[in-house]
């Protein structure tokens, strides 16, 4: 695509789609790309750019857009925000006794992925030391739960035909065991499972579980329970510009060519004609390109640099904290590069 | 030159040529594409790098190679640095703002529920 004069604006900033293939995905805009422009980092100018605009916000998910910033960071972002915040999952299971039919190793890999509500931020991580007993669980670092049930007969019921009263084990059945002074210091905050209605597993008469669990804190790149989002994910803002009226039974079909809500018709001289409402509902199927007269009368595209991110958090923390502490890992990554800089120079 | 840490190192320096100081590979252990592109996309902002790449060597190893190439005899742990400081403004930055729209967004929400 040469790089005319109206374009450099449109390859600068657009991703263009087109019919084949997706055109100008890459950042370009580095110092002495473009004559006549000054691309060097400039603090300023960035600050004046940026900005973000909350569109929702509630206890398990939330929604809202970065505007004027790169993919290379946003992108960092939503990797941090998947595998590098750490949270406290289950780590070891010491069985006791499972009389169930559930097997050992499937019952604790279904405990390690249970979410469990203890703000990591407040525990150390464990030590990876060989000689360090399995045992030695501190206070600052291991949350203790317990769950320890039997599945009794039901004597009311009888009859003719016995039914026998089966049980359901549930989170709720998880009971903390605060060790050390931890009974003190989250006496407020219960630590436990964050929902309490999920099933583990199925007990019949005579059937028992008797397990301690230790909690520790991790990150997600180590195993996917330690992940505190169900998932984080960004879209680009999509631009859908109609190149000229298109007016009536075509006015139409384009309309239903787009998600709902993002082409309206309205009256003009008595004839309906399309107007793009509202383009950030869309969701870029392309499908107007599939159509020979459609196709010449848009145009699709996405601002780069326009980000809306999605972050549904596991109940964990909420998710306004977790891109907090996302912002402060990548600082931390950083700042980790800059004293190993600091350190070897001084040598 | 190279950078060690007490059990196994953190960042160490490669140079492929001879008295260069401008054109140097760093190693950096234990990182992947999320500093890697971020880093890179910071120091390709600034004016006299001639190159700035960063590559993964092998998936299963988690480091990168990440080289700059300088302009004018400038040392390539400059630009490093630099875009590592420059960064964590950003990030500084991005934490301040997404925390003011946060608290506005809640303060929002309460007013129409008094």
């Amino acid at each position: 695509m040469a790089a005319t004069m109206k374009n450099v604006e449109e390859i600068r900033s657009r991703v263009i789609l087109g019919e084949f293939g997706v055109k100008n995905v890459h950042t370009s805009d580095f110092p002495g790309n473009y004559p006549g422009y000054d691309d060097t980092w400039d603090m300023q100018k960035f600050q004046k750019n940026f900005r973000i605009d909350v569109v929702h916000l509630d206890e398990s998910s939330m929604e809202f857009d970065m505007v004027g910033i790169d993919a290379a960071i946003a992108n960092a972002f939503r990797r941090i925000l998947l595998a590098e915040v750490p949270t406290m999952a289950i780590e070891k299971v010491f069985i006791y006794n499972n009389t169930s039919i559930v097997q050992d190793e499937v019952l604790a890999h279904r405990l390690g992925l249970i979410p469990i509500r203890a703000d990591p931020r407040l525990f150390e991580y464990r030590n990876a030391g060989e000689e360090a007993a399995e045992e030695e669980a501190s206070e600052i670092d291991t949350i203790q739960l317990q769950l320890k049930i039997k599945c009794s007969r039901n004597p009311r019921i009888t009859g003719d035909v016995l039914h026998i009263y089966a049980r359901n084990i549930i989170l709720g059945d998880i009971k903390w065991v605060p060790i050390g002074n931890q009974a003190d210091v989250f006496a407020d905050s219960s630590i436990g499972p964050v929902h309490d209605d999920i099933l583990i597993a199925q007990l019949r008469p005579g059937q028992e579980l008797d397990i301690v669990m230790h909690c520790v804190k991790g990150i997600g790149k180590d195993h996917a329970k330690f992940s505190p989002v169900a998932t984080a994910s960004y879209r680009l803002l999509p631009e859908i510009t109609l190149l000229e009226q298109v007016e009536g039974e075509k006015a139409e079909r384009l309309k239903r060519c787009f998600s709902r809500g993002v082409i309206d018709l309205e009256d003009v001289n008595g004839k309906k004609v399309a107007k793009v409402v509202n383009s950030r509902l869309d969701t870029c199927s392309r499908e107007v390109l599939r159509h020979d007269d459609l196709k010449n009368v848009v145009k699709l595209g996405r601002v780069r640099d326009h980000f809306i991110f999605t972050v549904e958090s596991t109940g964990i923390l909420p998710p306004d904290v977790l891109v907090t502490e996302a912002i402060k890992v990548l600082m931390a990554k950083c700042q980790r590069f800059l004293n190993e800089l600091d350190s070897t120079d001084m040598k | 030159m190279a950078g060690e840490g007490e059990k196994k190192p953190v960042l160490e320096m490669i140079q492929a040529d001879g008295a260069d100081e401008g054109c140097v590979t760093f190693v950096l252990h234990d990182e992947d594409h999320t500093l890697g592109n971020s880093l890179r996309y910071m120091i390709m902002k600034t004016l006299d790098v001639e190159f700035c790449g960063y590559t993964i060597t092998h998936p299963s190893e988690s480091k990168i190679n990440f080289r700059i190439q300088t302009r004018g005899g400038l040392p390539a742990s400059e630009p490093l640095r630099r875009g590592l400081n420059e960064l964590t403004d950003v990030c500084q930055h991005v934490l301040n703002t997404f925390q003011a729209r946060v608290n506005e967004f809640k303060e929002g929400q309460e007013q129409p529920m008094e």
